[in-house]
């Protein structure tokens, strides 16, 4: 059974013209972290909003073709019911906050489902140390920084103890030390505990490293799909459908067109440090030097 | 490759503070001993971390707030005791969020309110007007309520309706946050244009990359301090100083930080440089 099941999907909002996805297939496996990304319109965030239901029970409109959350049809069950397979963490951390503590804010999805006290302390601190904000239960979620609010709304989908993660453009309003924290936690995630993760992007620069698998999307149809070095090979195609090619994607694109090869292909500045590193050492020895 | 740009003249000093320092009220230390000089015509960004005080400096350049001590003075004049309306003949403002601007019915009437509202003769809100929406690309849309458009159009409209106030100074504040590649790019020629026919460009950013393509000029804040004034290659070669203020270099800086034993400059900022370095190394054709 997969995490998540799209066949030839198609999905117009309640009075557009327009369809938002038009005839998207896509399977995410249990315990695989993809990656969508495409440019405003794609039809990315259509897709997160299925995987739980928000689409089409909160958001209707005509829904064809076939949505399996875990194996369950999404038209024939509620938000409610896949609040505990399917976590969701939104573009702006203030949207999903309300509690006076952090301890509150991460308690509330498993209070509201009656979990036992003792079960309910366990969740919380394992939610928090995953993301990085053990100690913190005390603290107003408004006297954090972005990347500390992100990551609080992280561990309330967690302490759910989903067994999927969706997040939609979770950097969005982070600054770059925010961003180094949040993908350090969604690369964890991945890492540590094989969380099914779906994550959706404008810009793949940090999510590229640890993704198995890239989805490029342009006006609600899936492009391509499949491992990042392959999908974000050529940087003038990502332009074309709207999408900033990763640098480190560039750099190897045009040291392959200039020593007219195909091997380079860098996903970390590390690897790239190393590869360019042997490159010019044996460049050096050539020539003597 | 950086395209090459005319050195402006750098004589006329259109902004200059000095020792401004800015406490919020309940005693957030928000500002602490700004100086800075800006010359007519400059494309500066102002980059730091979330609460490295940008905004804070960006609205106190446009008397939105005022200092606590020290002094701003724009076109020669100190701002205090000028009114917000008079600021605004020389700095326009573009906030972050375009729907805290934006209140007509119309793209027209949302970019003829400024003009109108400074007094200026019919004639002459009509061609500013005109010459404002079409500095945006907003032609097609002279009728469309602003708030039924895509964020990327409602962010031109609320730049436009700043432009049709004929400031000499352009600040805008995150200008491409909601943006996707191709409205960035778009957007981003569209000053560049404006920069070159004179205007004075600042950029309050976080986005790295955009400041490497576009700032001739950085000044990276930390807790209420500039912490560095320099060009983008100055700025982006020294990574430990950059986390200071919350802020990473774009990969390719940091991959040439780290190829530097090798010889290649740490200064490089885009792909193509750090190709064009790799490549001196193998030497030959």
């Amino acid at each position: 059974m997969r995490a998540l099941d799209l066949q030839d999907v198609r999905f117009k909002h309640r009075g557009s013209d327009h369809w938002a996805l038009d005839g998207v297939s896509l399977q995410v496996e249990k315990g695989e972290f993809v990656t969508l990304l495409g440019s405003n319109g794609s039809g990315k965030s259509t897709i997160c909003m299925l995987s739980n239901g928000l689409i089409p029970h909160a958001l209707p409109g005509d829904l064809q073709g076939k949505v399996e959350i875990f194996g369950f049809d999404v038209k024939e069950h509620s938000v409610a019911e896949f609040s505990t397979k399917v976590g969701m963490v939104f573009q702006e951390p203030e949207s999903q906050l309300f509690c006076m503590s952090v301890e509150e804010e991460v308690a509330f999805g498993p209070e509201n489902l009656a979990v036992p006290r003792e079960e309910l302390r366990e969740r919380v601190e394992w939610a928090l140390e995953l993301v990085g904000m053990k100690g913190y239960n005390d603290r107003s979620p408004f006297s954090l920084s972005g990347g500390q609010k992100q990551r609080v709304a992280i561990a309330a989908a967690l302490s759910m103890r989903p067994d999927m993660l969706v997040l939609d453009e979770p950097a969005y309003a982070l600054d770059p030390v925010g961003r180094l924290e949040l993908y350090s936690v969604l690369r964890d995630l991945k890492e540590r505990y094989g969380m099914t993760v779906v994550l959706a992007e404008r810009d793949a620069e940090e999510a590229v490293a640890f993704s198995d698998r890239i989805v490029l999307m342009k006006a609600g149809r899936v492009i391509d799909s499949g491992p990042p070095r392959i999908v974000l090979r050529e940087p003038s195609r990502l332009r074309n459908v709207g999408v900033t090619p990763p640098q480190l994607s560039e750099v190897a694109a045009l040291l392959n067109a200039r020593l007219m090869t195909t091997e380079n292909s860098f996903l970390t500045v590390e690897e790239a440090e190393r590869a360019i590193t042997e490159k010019v050492l044996a460049w050096r020895m050539v020539k003597g030097r | 490759m950086i395209p090459a740009t005319p050195m402006l003249p750098r004589e006329e000093k259109i902004i200059s503070i000095h020792g401004l320092r800015f406490t919020y009220e309940g005693g957030v230390v928000a500002l602490r001993d700004i100086n800075l000089d800006i010359s007519s015509g400059e494309y500066l960004a102002i980059v730091g971390g979330n609460g490295s005080g940008k905004t804070t400096l960006a609205k106190n350049i446009n008397g939105l707030l005022r200092p606590t001590s020290g002094e701003v003075v724009v076109g020669g004049r100190s701002l205090s005791g000028r009114t917000v309306a008079d600021i605004a003949r020389t700095i326009g403002y573009a906030f972050q969020n375009p729907d805290h601007q934006l209140f007509c019915s119309t793209v027209e009437e949302e970019v003829r309110f400024g003009p109108a509202n400074l007094g200026y003769p019919e004639g002459e809100i009509v061609k500013k007007v005109r010459r404002a929406i079409e500095a945006m690309n907003l032609e097609s849309h002279r009728k469309t309520p602003p708030l039924s458009m895509r964020l990327g159009e409602r962010r031109r409209v609320s730049i436009a309706s700043v432009i049709a106030m004929d400031p000499e100074v352009l600040i805008l504040d995150e200008p491409t946050t909601g943006l996707d590649a191709q409205e960035s790019s778009e957007l981003l020629a569209k000053l560049r244009r404006l920069n070159e026919e004179g205007k004075t460009i600042i950029l309050i950013t976080h986005d790295m990359k955009l400041v490497a393509e576009h700032a001739k000029r950085v000044v990276v804040m930390s807790q209420g301090r500039v912490l560095l004034d320099s060009d983008p290659r100055g700025a982006f070669s020294d990574p430990e100083l950059l986390r200071q203020s919350n802020l990473e270099p774009p990969p390719v800086a940091l991959l040439a930080h780290k190829l530097s034993e090798l010889g290649i400059p740490k200064d490089v900022i885009s792909p193509e440089e750090l190709v064009f370095q790799i490549m001196r190394e193998r030497g030959g054709p």
